[in-house]
């Protein structure tokens, strides 16, 4: 089993991906760019179980911090509000 | 003033056994004659899920307020801080969020309703619903708002998306002149919502 592939503080975008079938990433959340909050640990792949497969290989699963400005333009509250999100590792993609 | 009568609320019973309780019924009796599972075991299952509620998650509250070694642990490892205390949320991977006088943490599950139950009970019918799932995530100062909460802009407003696996506890700021309380009266000023975040603890007044 391989390393997860991110650390705290790496710059990430959430894939702009819209495939068929069960998935846990949020429309809302995706193709944007935030930060990775925390790494969670490896978790059965929800794709897949919602088939009733196994999941397995387990996926690793982060915690993305995004700023509420990025997500929603028009975004009325502080500057400084954000949003935290959970997206495993194959919806996230290194930004350089 | 009541000049007719109600008719009497039927009992349970008055109606046919619906076809679930049936199965259910029918099921139970097999699996114990069966030797598959015993009454036991049936009631100690019975009791852990009627354990389920605020009164948990308040009672790792009150505690992380108390005691630093604990905070501590808590924010390390929730999940291995909710089984120091005898709870036992086996399947919850745990997150606490500290709520503080520079970050207000609030929970929401935008894709179903992800809620930490064995801490917190069933979720309330509020947090299921597609208003809050949507509203929170966009404009989370409204809604908290909405609740009775405002806070001042140079608080960050950290709203939470439980998307995924992890399930998430709320630690709302200590209420003031509460110096000295054990564990006990400080459990009480813990509220479900306020380990949710839509509002702070209660105060001291308040109880």
């Amino acid at each position: 089993m391989t390393d997860p592939m991110l650390s705290v503080g790496d710059k990430v975008r959430i894939r702009d991906a819209y495939p068929i079938g069960h998935c846990r990433t949020p429309f809302y959340t995706r193709g944007l760019t935030g930060e990775i909050e925390r790494y969670c640990g490896r978790f059965a792949n929800p794709e897949e179980l919602a088939y009733r497969r196994d999941g397995q290989p387990a996926v690793p699963l982060y915690r993305v911090r995004l700023p509420m400005q990025k997500i929603w333009p028009d975004y009325t509250g502080a500057p400084l509000d954000t949003l935290e999100v959970e997206i495993f590792e194959h919806w996230l993609e290194p930004e350089d | 003033m009541h000049d007719h009568t109600h008719p009497n609320q039927p009992d349970e019973e008055d109606g046919p056994f619906t076809e679930y309780r049936l199965l259910e019924v029918a099921l139970r009796e097999l699996l114990i004659e069966k030797d598959v599972i015993t009454q036991a075991e049936l009631h100690k299952t019975y009791r852990m899920m009627d354990d389920r509620g605020p009164h948990n998650g308040a009672r790792m509250v009150a505690k992380a307020w108390s005691d630093p070694a604990y905070l501590d642990l808590m924010r390390r490892d929730a999940t291995a801080a909710a089984k120091s205390i005898g709870l036992e949320p086996t399947w919850l991977n745990l997150i606490a969020l500290e709520n503080t006088d520079a970050v207000h943490n609030v929970v929401v599950c935008t894709l179903c309703s992800c809620y930490p139950w064995p801490l917190l009970g069933l979720p309330p019918d509020w947090y299921k619903s597609r208003a809050y799932r949507s509203d929170v995530v966009q404009n989370p100062r409204k809604v908290l708002a909405e609740f009775g909460t405002t806070l001042p802009e140079t608080v960050e407003v950290r709203v939470h998306d439980s998307s995924a696996d992890m399930r998430y506890l709320v630690v709302p700021k200590r209420p003031e002149r509460t110096e000295g309380w054990s564990e006990e009266q400080l459990a009480e000023l813990v509220t479900r919502d306020s380990m949710i975040g839509v509002v702070p603890a209660l105060a001291k007044e308040d109880l």
